[in-house]
């Protein structure tokens, strides 16, 4: 007892600091955690989680009914995937190319433009999209008409949706990934250069055998950190740019848990969809930390 | 690296140079479109004869948006959120990762106290019980439920807390010695060699929020309440886009006034734009120092 009140009259100002944060994270965080119990449930909103009936498994039996499951997960790890890789390959091109500039300035600049869109809301950017991909008036479908091309409707179409998403996406964020990238290469030692080129090796070459080796425990880390994505295929972007047309194509998870929850109130079913993705995102974000501790000794705190 | 010059080196450079430039105009063409957009007639721009350079310049888009209550009541909603939502997690922010950068003799409960944290972005409730929750505390059209259950950013107090821990141990020591208190080293110690990592985090949590639209949507009941990129949501996307047939959509497109709608989205993107770019040398040193580790 007297060990605890010395440990307490030592420590009682940290544990203030951490009274308001944690109040909220219990009500904000750990509270939902226990709404989950509606997934069990026929939840009435009159009822509340207390008075609600519950059904067991029927809601989970319901989703596996569901006809058009199968494709929303598809499309939800179709999409995700894609950006993922793409979001990894494009970021590091560009660093590397980057880093080749020998202009201070040069390099500055063009890291202030390429860094402007991570900065938009997927509201805005969906905004300009939507005007510049428009299969009538659109900037992109002029330009491919002077090459001949028959317009496309790329946000209307089964066909184009997802990679619109995927090339919209890496847009949006690939300027802002290469800093991670160019922080690594600033870390290379030069006289692995050095030694290279006394070696006869040309640019091309010490790319492959310096500069790639040099990020490759970097690129690990942000591959490993990436797999917890798996299920995120962006309900901002695709909540946004999405239509009743192409709903085949681009249905996902969080999109489909928000018109069964929101938009048609049915509580218990949207939460035990959203349940599922909430378990299955909880293992692979705790896989992928698991491999970055073990492959990059990469800790989040 | 030495900077002998060949001829194949010359031509990569070139190339180089193209490419990059061909990539940075990528980024920056679409919002000069819009931008462009907005200044234009509606004839030209329903027409489709706009590309970089307005047509037909005119400020009535501006005046258009300027003048319409609803927008600047979404645009001032949206800067109270940003000030009371940004201060409100800055405070938050400095004082939750002190204690969590102290080691265990220092907090006993302080591995507990972290995953306590961290728990909360590996699993979460979900859409409807969070809805539910905000819900039952009665936060419904009001601006905490924009501010509260986002207040404790975890990323960047891992951010943080990491920079702390950079810091010299001296520091921290030979203030203890003079005397002063957890709190007084924290304010007066910690807080000002953090500033490059604080301004990096506001500046995010400020995008962030200025950013958010979707607990606006979700949270707020009607629409006077709706911050601004709620308000461009239901006004840009939803009335034209969504709900509505492929080709309607389309008809509607071009009948729902092109230069308004960019008006609206560029004085919306405005104060991104200005803010970004000089906060840019700040936030990548912080970046980099916050997840470089010892």
């Amino acid at each position: 007892m007297n060990g605890i009140t010395r440990l307490w009259k030592r420590e009682w100002p940290l544990h203030m600091m951490l009274l308001p944060a944690i109040v909220l994270v219990v009500i904000f965080s750990y509270v939902p955690m226990a709404g989950i119990v509606m997934a069990f449930q026929k939840y009435v909103p009159n009822k509340g989680l207390f008075g609600s009936p519950f059904i067991g498994w029927r809601n989970f039996r319901l989703l596996m009914d569901y006809p058009d499951i199968g494709r929303i997960f598809f499309n939800t790890i179709y999409i995700a995937v894609m950006k993922i890789v793409a979001g990894l390959f494009v970021p590091i091109t560009i660093a590397i190319l980057l880093n080749e500039l020998r202009r201070e300035w040069v390099k500055r600049t063009f890291q202030t433009l390429v860094y402007l869109p991570h900065f938009m809301s997927w509201v805005l950017l969906s905004g300009i999209l939507v005007d510049v991909l428009s299969p009538t008036s659109g900037v992109v479908n002029q330009l491919l008409g002077y090459f001949g091309a028959k317009p496309i409707f790329f946000l209307g179409s089964n066909d184009w949706f997802p990679y619109a998403m995927v090339i919209s996406d890496v847009w949006k964020e690939f300027g802002f990934g290469t800093i991670v990238y160019l922080a690594a290469l600033t870390g290379i030692n030069p006289s692995l250069y050095e030694a290279a080129e006394i070696d006869g090796a040309g640019r091309l070459k010490q790319t492959f055998h310096v500069t790639l080796p040099g990020m490759m425990p970097i690129i690990v880390l942000m591959l490993t950190l990436n797999i917890g994505n798996v299920l995120n295929a962006g309900f901002e972007q695709i909540f946004n740019l999405y239509s009743p047309p192409v709903y085949e194509s681009a249905d996902i998870i969080d999109t489909f848990v928000y018109r069964m929850g929101v938009q048609q109130a049915q509580f218990g079913f949207a939460t035990a969809v959203g349940l599922l993705k909430s378990i299955v995102s909880f293992l692979f974000i705790s896989f992928s930390y698991f491999l970055a501790y073990r492959l990059a000794n990469y800790r989040i705190f | 690296m030495t900077n002998y010059r060949t001829w194949g080196r010359t031509v990569f450079a070139g190339c180089n140079y193209a490419f990059l430039l061909l990539i940075s105009l990528l980024c920056l063409m679409p919002i000069v479109h819009i931008l462009a957009m907005s200044f234009s007639s509606g004839a030209a721009a329903a027409a489709g004869q706009v590309a970089l350079w307005p047509v037909d310049f005119t400020t009535a888009a501006y005046d258009n948006v300027f003048g319409k209550p609803e927008y600047l009541r979404a645009f001032w909603v949206s800067v109270q959120r940003v000030a009371l939502g940004t201060s409100l997690s800055m405070v938050l922010m400095i004082i939750t990762a002190y204690p969590l950068s102290k080691d265990h003799r220092q907090l006993r409960l302080r591995t507990f106290y972290a995953w306590l944290f961290v728990f909360t972005i590996l699993f979460s409730g979900g859409l409807i019980p969070s809805y539910l929750t905000v819900k039952s505390l009665g936060m419904i059209d009001t601006m905490w439920a924009l501010v509260l259950p986002t207040a404790i950013p975890v990323f960047n107090i891992i951010l943080l807390l990491n920079f702390y821990r950079n810091l010299p141990k001296e520091l921290e020591e030979s203030a203890r010695i003079d005397g002063a208190g957890h709190f007084r080293t924290l304010w007066q110690i910690y807080v000002p060699l953090s500033l490059p990592a604080l301004a990096t985090t506001g500046l995010f949590t400020m995008v962030g929020h200025w950013n958010s639209w979707f607990d606006g949507m979700l949270y707020m009941n009607h629409t006077e309440n709706y911050p601004l990129q709620t308000f461009l949501q239901t006004v840009i996307i939803k009335l034209d886009f969504r709900f509505i047939k492929a080709e309607n959509a389309e008809l509607l497109l071009k009948l729902s006034d092109r230069t308004s709608r960019a008006a609206q989205i560029f004085v919306a993107a405005f104060p991104i734009l200005i803010v970004y770019p000089f906060l840019q040398r700040f936030f990548i040193k912080g970046i980099v120092m916050g997840s470089v580790k010892e």
